[in-house]
């Protein structure tokens, strides 16, 4: 059993399996034996409040935290070890993580490079990609982010909202099957976190398969699959959408969504 | 001193001439190689091996610690007790390039630590590593953060050029005190030395400006 689970398995259901992950920085555990499962074309929105360890298992999920415990695996391939046990080395570590696309809080941008160069990077330097036909895709996903005209200029140039946008189709033109999004709105300007969240309600609907770290409550409400609830590194609760937030069953929940209607 | 002093000392152009040619090829020549080892040096600076950054580390320090001008006599006088024995031109070019390069190493250093640390994760969430994460994405943004520093280490190595006509190398220095030797005309020969070095600086600051622009957009 244990050897199928550790080779690459394209058509799993589960994409990403989280078994048993804790973490500690210091003496300050932020994640306490965390699991769960992603299926294939789910979203899934993790909320709870600051510092309750949402984002580090979100980086756990690419490995760039390194749990302390407990396993990650990308359609059944378990992250930084080899099938029977050999520690993965870096550039399968890379490769793993190539197919997870990742979109960060702070964009994230690679500011040397063009907008277009930004796309490109990784298909054609990490996956090998023909350079022609990633410039072809890159201009597609610019139009599909609503940036086509943008394409030469540089990070610099752009507002939070563009900049946040390109960041997404970075994610996209790997291909990944898996998108991890960090709050991809909390930098952002009131007025700008509209034309972000349009784009990943837009993902939602073609079937991506998400993890979102947010504070938006109404967007996890009509697009999460399902929602995630964790507050001091452990997860406290899990459920639909419309259960969670109409009726949430554990006292955590019902404090956190309290506060953040008399807030909202 | 009369305004004839300067017509006696340009009078000399061809020696000056070859001196500032000399002066030149020291500083593009040790200029550029320090800073290509500066950029070798400094994964090693940042590695988290301790015996490899500590080293480098050391060295840097030493070079930092050590002024120009005995390290010349270190490498020119101090070197043939061992029995190497290192004409004027190279033990010159070395120690311009074993110092000089230190620096850079430790000016680069403060550049790479300065980016964004998110912006060298996302590519490492993105696939790259090792050296291609190093010169995808580490080196072009470090050496855009640093060029004005860099440009004015140019001007150092410039003015530390200045030391090797102790060793006999016939750069700009060693060639105006020569002319103000023959003809005592002290005044003369060193104003014009520090025009000629000033306008090698113009030209630096001018080149340095450029590439300056062309980072301006690509750093932030």
């Amino acid at each position: 059993m244990k050897d199928t689970l550790d080779v690459e398995d394209k058509n799993a259901t589960k994409v990403l399996q989280v078994q048993g992950v804790s973490k500690s920085f210091g003496s300050n555990q932020v994640l306490r034996d965390v699991s769960l499962d992603l299926n294939k074309g789910e979203v899934l929105c993790l909320l709870g409040p600051s510092g309750c360890g949402k984002s580090t298992l979100l980086r756990c999920m690419n490995w760039l935290e390194t749990p302390d415990a407990g396993s990650i695996r990308l359609n059944s391939q378990r992250f930084g070890a080899h099938k029977g046990g050999a520690k993965m080395n870096d550039s399968d570590l890379a490769r793993m993580r190539a197919r997870i696309g990742m979109v960060f809080q702070h964009f994230a941008l690679w500011p040397h490079l063009s907008v277009i160069g930004n796309i490109v990077e990784s298909p054609i330097h990490v996956q090998k990609r023909d350079k022609k036909a990633a410039h072809e895709e890159a201009l597609a996903l610019l139009a599909k982010v609503g940036l086509q005209d943008k394409a030469n200029m540089y990070p610099a140039n752009l507002s939070g909202g563009q900049k946040q946008r390109v960041g997404i189709a970075r994610a996209l033109a790997m291909k990944p099957d898996v998108l991890l999004f960090d709050e991809p709105t909390s930098a952002l300007d009131p007025m700008l976190v509209g034309e972000v969240l349009e784009v990943m309600h837009e993902l939602a609907e073609e079937g991506s398969t998400m993890v979102v770290v947010t504070h938006e409550m109404e967007f996890a409400r009509q697009v999460a699959s399902r929602i995630i609830f964790m507050d001091g590194g452990e997860v406290v609760e899990t459920g639909q959408p419309a259960q969670f937030f109409s009726a949430p069953q554990t006292e955590k929940a019902q404090q956190f969504l309290t506060r953040f209607h008399q807030r909202g | 001193m009369s305004p004839d002093d300067f017509v006696i000392v340009w009078q000399q152009y061809p020696a000056i001439w070859a001196g500032f040619l000399n002066t030149v090829t020291l500083l593009v020549f040790a200029g550029s190689t320090s800073l290509v080892l500066g950029i070798v040096l400094v994964p090693m600076l940042m590695s988290k091996k301790a015996v490899i950054h500590r080293s480098i580390g050391f060295y840097c320090e030493c070079m930092r610690c050590v002024p120009f001008l005995l390290l010349v006599y270190l490498i020119y006088f101090g070197l043939p007790t061992f029995g190497i024995q290192l004409s004027n031109w190279v033990a010159g070019f070395i120690a311009l390039i074993i110092y000089n390069s230190a620096y850079m190493a430790i000016i680069l250093r403060a550049a790479w630590r300065d980016i964004p640390n998110e912006t060298i994760e996302a590519g490492k969430a993105f696939g790259l590593h090792g050296s291609k994460l190093l010169i995808r994405i580490v080196m072009p943004l470090m050496l855009m953060r640093s060029t004005p520093v860099i440009g004015n280490q140019m001007t150092q190595i410039l003015k530390d050029s200045a030391f090797l006509g102790i060793i006999a190398v016939s750069e700009l220095t060693a060639v105006m005190n020569a002319i103000q030797a023959t003809h005592f005309i002290p005044f003369a020969s060193f104003l014009s030395a520090v025009l000629l070095y000033w306008l090698i600086c113009l030209v630096i600051e001018f080149v340095t400006l450029i590439f300056i622009r062309y980072a301006e957009v690509r750093r932030a």
